[in-house]
């Protein structure tokens, strides 16, 4: 945030500003002093401590606890100091779930949403605008077509009776999501998430100088070439931050559960889906409480790493 | 300050998954809230009731609800209209599996709200009374409920399933048992008997084995793995350990892993293991497994499956169930529970079955205690069974009704007359459903391929992590 100054508290004068205008960096651009700073981001710091501190600081607290949904410890919850934490971080079916929940980031966000995203994103560019929006509305539509829909289409398409994936191959029985849990959600998510990164590829694309593909096509650069040479360099920025807000959500994605339900025996369990079974289907709330904050830091964790990355791209 | 904008994004994505349980916690009061005066608004001349359930029409019981909307409602509102009263009542239907509408109500208790009138699995009572999100019937709606006349008709045992440490938490709807269900025309095809009772263990394998050389038939379904849920444990671990003289607490004590959760163990290990397997292990662990099977049997695809009087008259039951099989009652057969040898069953027993049932609980939360009781009662009378008969039959709690309702219906009256006098129900624990996960877990371990003895010591000390050093373990 940059709007609470550090330094230089004097409100400065009209003309003073005018004679400031070429120092960008100063921390007080607006003029408007200390006191009417803080008075200006007030309501958001009030929103941020009610939405997201507070609820951090309660999660804490809950994850020390011996909380249930159902009987006693319903009702008088005990303190029971770091033993979720504990036990969770010796817990084979946590660190199960957490594996399968960076595999599931890394083929499904990393890998398949980036670059199938920008794949389209490329090959469509020079498409006719009325070819291109229709493609573009197909690869819309799988993204915001509602949860649930999405869930019963592809327990339609992965049916081991009647599927529409065993019609079409001929593997009459076979049970996608049993035999093949994580592919099936690595794919699924993959076919639901594309459209953010092709967008926001396109509009990168599109901000690329048009003197500079000129250029390479001039010197007989060939594809590849001008992929690593002129567009890579100049949409470096937008790679990372697609590859940061999609690597976020899909940690964090639910959506698979309606499909698999972390199943069979834990094989699909990404870490959303196994807080939700801890926390509400077992009832086990304090538990659940400490396993959203272990996920809550790596989640820190991760978008520490991006950001300073986002930051080495600052000559 | 675009990155700052992108910054913020990420945070708020980051925290999301914490607002979700902090939002659940923050309602610190939840538990033993409510409460208050049995009397208040006892006068009101308007009144507005909810009555949830997990039924749905359409759906998964599916004339419980047609009964609820079709016939309570209209009766009861034109009935309190006479005494001049304005009642609006509203059914909230649910069809989904019982764990997600336990979880569901459970929120809503905890939250202070929900239907005044809620339809729970008796077997959720201790904990909802633990945690304080239901009350007694005498605490909720006053001392006149013990003056209600249909307690008489309903049976001391039945009516344990909605009571907790002796006292009536809520009306039961009725009970069940567990029966082995065949396919005669498989059966007769495989050179088994129409009227097929098995006295042991090896007897249904032996049965199963014959079955075996059908093409495309699987031949028994039992029950396993997290994915059923209490299915699992109550159509097929819970009357399994029956028939080996053991029950899942007894006296004061839960079962550890002991020989008779061992041999019940082996069991499943004798049908879902081996080359030739002899029932599908992908079924046990599908999402939608239970219902995978149900049309399984419908479809004449599966030979024998354990299931409660649930299967008969609302599953396969042609008309109205959510896989009707128009050949029932020619086709299906069924046949007690046998122990795993004569005599071996509880109390020696040559056969076994689990029992649960269903009941009503009064939301302590109500704004209209009296009318909510009286609406309850009316939804227990004699008038109210009868109109739910008139859709299909059902064993219902009153010794009243079941005298006349049953008559035509074998199936009911054979649960009636021969497996509820030998049944067995559930411990009405807080402890239980944990108790049970525990199981369901040891049943799926057993299908992917541990061996019975293992399985059972794990269960052992995930049983001593449950029950903690103040709960006792028989061996």
């Amino acid at each position: 945030m940059t709007a609470p100054s550090q330094t230089d508290p004097a409100p400065p004068g009209p003309s003073e500003r005018s004679r400031r205008r070429p120092r960008i960096d100063d921390t007080d651009a607006a003029g408007l002093g200390r006191g009417r700073a803080a008075a200006f981001v007030a309501p958001a710091l009030l929103l941020i401590s009610i939405f997201l501190i507070f609820p951090a600081l309660w999660t804490l607290y809950l994850g020390l606890t011996n909380w249930r949904l159902t009987g006693l410890a319903a009702v008088e919850p005990e303190f029971v100091g770091l033993d979720n934490y504990l036990d969770a971080l010796t817990d084979p079916s946590f660190h199960n779930s957490l594996l399968l929940t960076l595999l599931f980031v890394f083929f499904s966000a990393v890998v398949g949403q980036s670059v199938l995203g920008f794949s389209l994103a490329w090959t469509t560019r020079r498409l006719r605008p009325s070819i291109r929006s229709l493609l573009e509305t197909v690869v819309l539509l799988a993204w915001i077509i509602p949860a649930s829909v999405i869930a019963f289409l592809w327990i339609a398409l992965l049916s081991r009776h009647d599927g529409t994936l065993n019609a079409l191959l001929g593997t009459e029985g076979t049970a996608w999501l049993l035999e093949y849990p994580m592919q099936s959600i690595i794919i699924f998510n993959i076919w639901n998430g594309t459209a953010f990164s092709m967008l926001l590829f396109s509009s990168a694309l599109a901000s690329v100088p048009p003197s500079q593909f000129e250029t390479a096509r001039m010197s007989g650069a060939g594809t590849l070439a001008t992929l690593r040479d002129v567009v890579f360099p100049n949409i470096r920025g937008h790679i990372l931050t697609n590859t940061l807000l999609i690597t976020l959500w899909t940690f964090n994605v639910f959506t698979p559960y309606l499909i698999t339900r972390g199943g069979p025996e834990g094989r699909s369990e990404i870490l959303g889906v196994y807080i939700y079974r801890v926390a509400l289907n077992e009832g086990a709330l304090g538990r659940g409480a400490a396993l959203s904050l272990i996920m809550i830091l790596i989640n820190l964790v991760i978008a520490s790493v991006y950001l300073r990355l986002l930051r080495e791209r600052k000559p | 300050m675009r990155r700052t904008n992108r910054l913020g994004g990420a945070a708020a994505g980051l925290l999301a998954s914490a607002l979700v349980l902090a939002a659940c916690g923050s309602d610190d009061d939840g538990g033993g809230g409510g409460g208050g005066d049995p009397s208040r608004n006892a006068d009101a001349t308007e009144v507005t009731l909810t009555i949830t359930s997990n039924a749905i029409k359409g759906g998964k019981n599916t004339e419980e609800a047609t009964w609820i909307t079709d016939w309570v409602i209209p009766e009861f509102t034109a009935m309190k209209k006479e005494q001049g009263v304005d009642v609006t009542v509203e059914f909230e239907a649910n069809g989904v599996d019982d764990e997600e509408y336990k979880t569901k109500i459970a929120l809503d208790l905890q939250s202070d709200s929900g239907a005044d009138i809620i339809g729970i699995d008796g077997i959720w009572t201790g904990e909802f009374a633990e945690a304080g999100y239901i009350e007694p019937l005498t605490e909720v709606a006053g001392e006149g409920v013990d003056d209600w006349d249909g307690w008489e008709q309903i049976p001391e045992a039945v009516q344990q399933a909605m009571s907790f440490e002796d006292q009536k938490y809520g009306i039961p709807l009725g009970t069940d048992g567990r029966v082995i269900y065949f396919n005669k025309e498989l059966f007769a095809q495989a050179g088994l008997p129409a009227d097929w009772q098995p006295t042991s263990w090896q007897e249904i394998l032996d049965a199963a084995r014959q079955l075996q050389q059908l093409d495309g038939v699987t031949p028994l379904q039992i029950n396993a793995g997290t994915a059923m849920g209490e299915a699992t444990t109550m159509q097929g671990f819970l009357p399994l350990l029956a028939g080996t003289g053991e029950l899942v607490w007894n006296d004061g004590e839960w079962t550890g892993g002991s020989e008779g959760v061992t041999e019940t163990l082996g069991f499943y290990a004798d049908v879902y293991g081996g080359d030739q397997p002899l029932g599908d292990p992908l079924i046990q662990q599908e999402a939608q497994g239970r219902d995978t099977s149900f049309q399984m049997f419908a479809n004449g695809e599966l030979g024998m499956l354990i299931e409660s009087d649930y299967l008969w008259r609302s599953v396969i039951n042609p008309d109205g169930g959510i896989a009707p099989m128009q050949n029932r009652d020619e086709a299906v057969g069924w046949a007690k529970i046998p122990a795993r040898e004569p005599g071996a069953g509880i109390n020696g027993q040559d056969f076994v079955s689990m029992s649960g049932g269903t009941g009503r609980v009064l939301n302590p939360n109500t704004e209209y205690p009296q009318q909510a009781w009286e609406l309850l009662r009316f939804m227990n009378s004699p008038e109210a069974f009868e109109a739910m008969l008139a859709g299909s039959a059902r064993i219902t709690p009153r010794d009243d009704v079941n005298a006349t309702a049953l008559a035509d219906d074998p199936m009911l009256t054979f649960v009636a007359e021969e497996v509820l006098p030998i049944t067995a129900y559930r411990p009405s624990l807080a402890a239980y459903p944990q108790v049970s996960v525990a199981l369901q877990e040891a049943t799926a371990s057993v299908v992917s391929g541990t061996s019975p003895d293992e399985a059972a010591s794990t269960y052992q000390s995930e049983l001593e992590g449950i029950i903690g050093d103040d709960g006792a373990i028989a061996d």
